[in-house]
């Protein structure tokens, strides 16, 4: 248990050390995941063979001195992200049996630095969710009350985080689908900005929004993660082709004079008491750190759910359309011809809430609708981006809740599709935006419930987003991960 | 009434596939005729996660393309998507450019019935190939099964649009000759509609001479050689004619040219034509051109077509009509300037050229770049003739000869035995035998009928197996006859 406690960085220091090898470690997390995976079903595929040889690679690397700050520490991988001839099934039916036969660029670094990947954790299908009520695979739990939803899409990603079966893992980032899940769970999520992070290889929702990310226990593995997946990535065109500085070295700066942006109404009807009052006790926080607190003005972020369900399940409609039974994946019996094939290979392979979706965004690009719906979100979307141009102007970093309320009980939300979509109403605009944007733990309920704060930055402000954190996590502590009394 | 009291409108969207070496977003090769699905990776073959990266080069093809028609070329243009399902389609969109192409506003220039013709260009854009289908049945919806190859799959295409400018199957057919001379003169695009890499689909439709309203118009579909673009349109205008003139309206589809039964057939009406659902793909970033890129392709441009013709004129004083001929043909016009380092008289080349030269290459059904006889060599052999060395008749047979085995020309007067006869004794000696041999003619010639002599030089010709120097037999032949006055 000593081990499985310690952060990522502790583990580097032990590593470093010699009082402690890649592999000791990597199978005191498969021990840790046998032992608590029937209650938290993080997990759709575990890779310990292959986990335990890069643990091996791993401590030769530390031993010829080249390892990386993360080399040798074990990670959990979301299972939209390809790897390769392992399964890579985005929680569906449709790509059951999908072995692709490449890594995604992240999964290409982790390998290349010797981070051992422990196996491909749950989610929604195709990312769509919040809850990973949707997947095909069933729903994870969250290890704080296994009778609630670690959120989502990436919630099993999340849940093996908080359940101590991965010191690290990586998610994926549409509208929330990092943050909300780490602020249900009590742990970091973050949320680069667009470009940060090499897309090439992650099975896409909406390709105008997704970006990978970290999930870790506290802002400096985040901080280090970080590190190791941006970059610029010749295979994915849309990533950014800027330098990358050294995370790490925003840790610990003194935010004296930070202007920290609340909106006037994120603290407004509709939201938790219990949230709204953490979120308080972190803008209270900042101020006695010597940060001025400045009220901002988002005056478009009420059209940012509209809006990104618009863009989103457009763009979802033509990336899933790829899925028709031809080349990969689930192919329906149904074979009489070709057509007949593709509409039951998809009728059987995707669930309701990725028809759901595909439906809403054919609509939205349909000829007579395009104008009103997709055009619009796009102006909306443009309008959302200059709100924080100008309050970024303003103001160095902004604070919100992550998400309206603590995480829900099974069954809750899932029967309601717009409950469900409201999860997403602080989250979607820095998606929208571009922006970088994370969640950090903050406080607990009465009930012991885990509470997230949102810290979003500018385009690129990654360092300042991270010291501002790391700070606030000096000054409002810890709060320590469900044991699941193992 | 008859179809000459109706003005046809045709307008043309021809796809060209680029040249590139490789696709237009992956490494994958795009050479033709490899064996199925050997030419593919992740990327195109659609697999999830994959992303495209722009090809450069099929960015600058285009733009040469676009250049080339005289078009503006766009300092930013962008991609969409065309979404639809098809098993040759791998993501079920083809990325293409919707509302802002590469290039817009273009022409291209003909001479149609000794008139110039001009046809708008309204927009060039570029866009990726799809796969090959090969269907058990007759359609996808009525085969058992459908086997598909992706090697064609991401290839670049571009899609040239013209205006409604065109007002006869004729003028379409000789637009399609000249776009494919232009853009093999570009060097962007090999051309060969038998092996689909330019294809064109067609608008047509029909108004009452004087009119100016356009009428309802079909779109015609599969017509694979230039001929067949003629004849599916000249078919299409009677069917519209006759429609018109039961005083039914013509019905708004897509039209497929079914080039056996020579007929156009319904394919698909308006109402299920597709929607495509473009919007911007958020893929790829768009494609922005400096002015100073767009100057430097400009300024690398092949001489074209129009150009040649002019310098022809002006600086090998070739007809209008020979320097037309050969300047319509890339081939034909690199081949000929080869020529002409190393001989001077471009008339004499233009005149073999299009005289035996083509008489070959129909016969042997081979193509200019495939001609076993070098430019040089055919230098050469008028040279010999100049010389003397060979007859003009000989000329033809030798060159004959270089054409099958590609030998020079000297190699095979030697081997052939074909050097002219231009020694005096050996002339006179074979007039001799011809005068003992014709004795009729003979008679008649010194009787007075002097037409005859024609007779008596093609038997020198014939005994000499065509090597005598044709104006010594008629000189020698005229001599010995008077000598016999
Ligand atoms: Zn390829």
């Amino acid at each position: 248990m000593e081990l499985l406690k310690k952060s990522a960085l502790e583990l580097r220091d032990l590593l470093d050390k010699r009082e402690v090898s890649s592999r000791e470690i990597v199978e005191t997390y498969l021990k840790r995941i046998e032992a608590v995976e029937p209650k938290v079903k993080s997990f759709v595929t575990l890779t310990a063979e292959e986990a335990l040889q890069a643990a091996d690679k791993a401590d030769e690397m530390i031993k010829e001195k080249k390892a990386g700050l993360l080399t040798g520490i074990p990670i959990a991988v979301k299972d939209n992200m390809c790897t390769y001839h392992v399964e890579t099934t985005c929680g569906s039916k449709m790509l059951e049996n999908f072995k692709p036969p490449y890594d995604a660029t992240v999964v290409a670094n982790l390998k290349e630095t010797g981070v051992p990947v422990l196996g491909k954790t749950n989610m929604d299908e195709f990312a769509m969710g919040s809850s990973t009520e949707t997947s095909y695979y069933g729903p994870s739990r969250n290890p704080w009350d296994l009778e609630r939803v670690p959120g989502g899409s990436s919630g099993g990603s999340a849940a093996a985080v908080a359940a101590m079966e991965a010191p690290l893992a990586l998610g994926s980032d549409t509208g929330g689908s990092i943050r909300q899940p780490a602020s249900l769970t009590g742990i970091v999520g973050v949320k680069p900005t667009y470009g940060l992070v090499s897309r090439y290889g992650l099975i896409a929702f909406a390709s105008s929004l997704d970006q990978i990310g970290p999930f870790t226990r506290n802002v400096a593995d985040s901080a280090a993660l970080l590190n190791l997946l941006s970059g610029y990535d010749p295979k994915d065109t849309t990533s950014l082709p800027h330098a990358r500085p050294d995370y790490m070295q925003a840790l610990g700066k003194d935010i004296k004079g930070l202007k920290v942006g609340v909106a006037k109404d994120s603290l407004g009807d509709g939201l938790d008491k219990e949230v709204a009052a953490t979120v308080k006790k972190s803008i209270d926080a900042f101020a006695s750190l010597g940060a001025e607190i400045v009220e901002i003005e988002l005056p478009h972020s009420e059209y940012a759910l509209a809006t990104y369900y618009l863009v989103a399940t457009a763009e979802a409609s033509s990336n899933l359309a790829r899925f028709d039974g031809v080349r990969f994946g689930h192919r329906s019996q149904e074979e009489k011809d070709s057509v007949t094939m593709f509409k039951h290979t998809r009728a059987e392979g995707f669930g309701p809430e990725v028809k759901r979706r595909i439906m809403l965004g054919t609509y939205a690009l349909s000829a007579g609708f395009y104008d009103a719906y997709y055009l619009k979100a796009l102006k909306a979307r443009t309008l959302i981006k200059s709100d924080f141009d100008a309050a970024f102007g303003k103001v160095d970093i902004i604070l919100s809740p992550t998400t309206p309320s603590v995480a829900f009980k099974f069954g809750e939300k899932i029967s309601d599709p717009l409950a469900m979509y409201l999860s997403d109403v602080f989250t979607t605009t820095a998606n929208l935006a571009g922006i970088p944007a994370m969640s950090m733990p903050a406080g607990l309920t009465t009930n012991g419930l885990p509470i997230g704060v949102q810290l979003i930055a500018p385009a690129l402000g990654e360092e300042i987003m991270l010291s501002a954190a790391y700070a606030l996590e000096k000054a409002v502590g810890t709060f320590g991960l469900p044991t699941l009394e193992v | 009434m008859p179809l000459e009291d109706y003005t046809i409108v045709i307008g043309l969207e021809v796809h060209s596939e680029l040249m590139t070496k490789s696709k237009l977003f992956c490494g994958c090769s795009t050479s033709f005729g490899s064996e199925a699905n050997s030419q593919v990776c992740p990327v195109c073959l659609g697999l999830p996660g994959t992303l495209p990266v722009l090809n450069k080069k099929a960015v600058e093809f285009a733009v040469r393309a676009g250049l080339a028609l005289d078009c503006n070329i766009a300092t930013f243009s962008k991609f969409d998507r065309k979404n639809y399902f098809y098993p040759d389609l791998p993501k079920a969109f083809q990325v293409s450019q919707y509302d802002i192409p590469i290039c817009q506003k273009g022409h291209v220039d003909f001479i149609v019935n000794g008139e110039k013709k001009t046809v708008g260009v309204t927009r060039v854009h570029l866009e990726e190939e799809a796969g090959k289908s090969v269907h058990s049945g007759a359609t996808i919806s009525t085969s058992d099964f459908s086997l598909e190859d992706y090697n064609r799959c991401g290839i670049p295409l571009i899609e040239i649009v013209s205006e409604p400018d065109m007002r006869s199957p004729e003028e379409a057919r000789i637009y399609m000759e000249t776009l494919r001379n232009i853009l093999r003169y570009a060097e962007v695009s090999d051309c060969k509609m038998e092996e689909g890499s330019l294809r064109c689909d067609a608008n047509i439709s029909l108004m009452p001479k004087g009119a100016t309203k356009f009428g309802t118009r079909t779109e015609i579909k599969n017509m694979n050689s230039f001929r067949a673009v003629q004849k599916a349109l000249e078919y299409e205008a009677i069917r519209q004619a006759a429609c018109l003139d039961r005083g039914e309206k013509i019905v708004q589809e897509t039209r497929t040219w079914d080039d056996a039964a020579g007929v156009t057939l319904p394919m698909r009406s308006k109402e299920e034509a597709h929607d495509y659902r473009y919007f911007p793909e958020p893929d790829l970033v768009p494609i922005v051109l400096t002015t100073e890129y767009i100057d430097k392709i400009k300024n690398d441009l092949p001489e074209l077509p129009v150009a040649k013709f002019h310098r022809y004129i002006t600086e090998y004083a070739l007809p209008e009509y020979d320097a037309d001929l050969i300047s319509a043909n890339k081939d034909l016009a690199t081949y000929f300037e080869a020529v002409l380092e190393n001989y001077k008289d471009a008339k004499v080349v233009s005149n073999w050229l299009m005289g035996e030269f083509m008489r070959l290459l129909n016969e042997h059904e081979v193509e200019i770049t495939d001609v076993k006889v070098k430019p040089k060599d055919l230098a050469k052999l008028f040279e010999l003739q100049d010389k003397g060395t060979i007859s003009s008749k000989i000329a033809k047979t030798v060159f004959e000869e270089m054409f099958i085995s590609g030998k020079d020309p000297e190699t095979v007067v030697k081997e052939k035995g074909l050097v002219q006869i231009s020694d005096v004794s050996e002339i006179e000696k074979i007039v001799a035998d011809v005068i003992k041999n014709n004795p009729d003619p003979v008679a008649q010639y010194l009787e007075g009928k002097e037409k005859v002599l024609g007779f008596l030089v093609g038997q020198v010709m014939k005994f000499s197996k065509g090597k005598a120097n044709p104006q010594m037999a008629n000189d020698y032949l005229k001599k010995a006859l008077a000598e016999l006055k």
